[in-house]
């Protein structure tokens, strides 16, 4: 199942857990905020990306089921 | 069991007769009105239909004029779509600077009372100012009684909004619209704020088939020569006269070239104002009227517009000009509104459109426009006001009416 990182930026405080659990998929902002490179894991990145989420400490980092055509609006 | 055929028919109808006449949202969005529709009404539970003219663009002021002038149209609209969707209530959510139109809307749904079925009511609803106010999200929380902050989506408002029901939260013209749609008078002409450097500014009316070059000559033509021309407002792209004079202004011809008319906004910049200036100031307000929820907005847009504030005062001494770019790049789609995004756009291409300018505050510092620069509008908010209301229950100050039905 394809699966994606995805962070609720109203509740992320940039403690910057994610980056140091998964660096193949969060990079830190110039601010310490998360930037997510939200393409669908892999299976070799999978246990990370939990242990990510799991990690963060204001439940801010969610896995979503990449959805082909995720619709955006605004 | 009574009810329900009807409405089916209802929404079919009118979502076939929206999706023929090409009506989508005005609000920016350019949402295809009729999926909207249907969004809302696949979900389970009861539709509350909402009318925004929670108008936060200084740039425009179509809502007001609909409000009062083609108030009909507008409930028109709103009924049309309650109708649809098997709706009880309309809410038209005003901000709290249009006082006289929602007074004006306000008589005019009353006087509608009793041709539409018992259970339907309407209510005016005033929301503070703010250009944030307008967003979906963030007009739902103010009308729940909470801060006008946008929330982290999924779930929408089409799936969950107020009180969580299903809610159609759309552009006050969108429902003038359905209601011209509904009535047979709709003629695929849109409302367009013409500001700026014209000989006769204001709100114009255009066919599907005006260019741009027929916009100006319908403004009078420029009033002078000017440094580029705004479309879509404070979240937009700035461009240069010539290379949009020949376009359509169709949202369809726009929209292959990046551009769009947003809530129907054109603005053009004289050469009497500083470009750097107005952009350094427009910036500024917009990162004040961020909801201050994510880290990236509240940063980047701090950074972006300090940049851009040091430029208009000494030039580039800290060496942040080289930086707008890239801010600008990081922050984009990282908000959970889009604000980020408008603000990274209308920054970008001003960097574009005005290098020269820019490369010359970098290096000179203010230019003899910078301080008379006042071009564009950065209304002042009473902020506190705002803020203590938000945190205050519901009392004398969150006035809302209610106006029939059978409650």
């Amino acid at each position: 199942m394809n699966e994606r990182l995805r962070v609720n930026p109203i509740d992320c405080v940039a403690h910057g857990m994610c980056a140091e659990l998964i660096p193949e998929r969060v990079t830190l902002d110039d601010w310490g905020y998360p930037i997510i490179e939200s393409t669908p894991l892999g299976e070799e990145l999978v246990d990370h990306a939990r242990r990510a989420v799991a990690a963060c400490p204001v439940f801010a980092l969610r896995l979503e089921r990449a959805l082909q055509g995720t619709r955006s609006r605004e | 069991m009574v009810t329900e055929r009807p409405t089916r028919n209802r929404l079919g109808q009118l979502t076939d007769a929206l999706e023929r006449a090409g009506v989508y949202g005005r609000g920016g969005a350019g949402f295809p009105t009729a999926t909207k529709l249907r969004a809302v009404a696949a979900q389970r539970g009861r539709p509350i239909i909402v009318v925004n003219a929670a108008e936060g663009e200084p740039l425009s002021h179509k809502d007001r004029y609909l409000l009062t002038d083609r108030a009909d149209t507008v409930l028109d609209g709103a009924d049309a779509a309650a109708e649809a969707l098997g709706a009880n209530e309309i809410i038209i959510a005003i901000d709290q600077a249009m006082r006289v139109e929602a007074d004006t809307i306000a008589k005019a749904a009353q006087a509608r009372r009793g041709q539409h079925r018992r259970s339907l009511r309407t209510i005016v609803q005033i929301v503070p100012s703010g250009y944030i106010t307008g967003q979906e999200s963030a007009l739902i929380s103010a009308l729940a009684g909470r801060a006008a902050k946008p929330t982290f989506t999924p779930p929408y408002p089409f799936e969950r909004g107020l009180r969580g029901h299903p809610t159609l939260v759309s552009n006050t013209e969108t429902y003038s619209q359905i209601g011209r749609v509904a009535r047979g008078t709709y003629d695929g002409s849109r409302l367009v704020a013409v500001g700026g450097a014209v000989a006769e500014p204001g709100l114009m009316e255009i066919g599907s088939d005006t260019t741009m070059a027929g916009l100006l000559q319908g403004a009078g033509g420029l009033a002078e020569p000017v440094h580029g021309v705004l479309l879509g407002g404070y979240a937009g792209t700035w461009s240069r006269v010539a290379d949009v004079t020949p376009l359509r202004l169709d949202e369809h011809s726009l929209r292959e070239r990046q551009l769009t008319l947003g809530a129907g906004i054109v603005f053009f910049l004289g050469d009497s104002a500083c470009p750097v200036a107005e952009v350094a100031r427009v910036v500024s307000w917009m990162a004040e009227e961020s909801a201050g929820q994510c880290g990236p907005c509240i940063h980047g847009l701090g950074a972006i517009a300090a940049a851009l504030v040091e430029l208009t005062a000494r030039g580039d001494q800290f060496a942040t000009y080289g930086q707008i770019r890239r801010w600008s790049g990081l922050i984009q789609k990282r908000g959970a509104c889009a604000h980020p995004d408008g603000v990274a756009r209308f920054v970008t291409t001003a960097l574009d459109v005005f290098a020269a300018a820019f490369d010359d505050h970098a290096r000179h510092g203010s230019c003899e426009r910078c301080a008379l620069s006042s071009a564009l509008p950065t209304p002042r908010r009473r902020r506190d006001r705002n803020h203590s209301r938000a945190a205050a229950p519901r009392g004398r100050q969150s006035a809302r009416w209610d106006l029939g039905g059978s409650r």
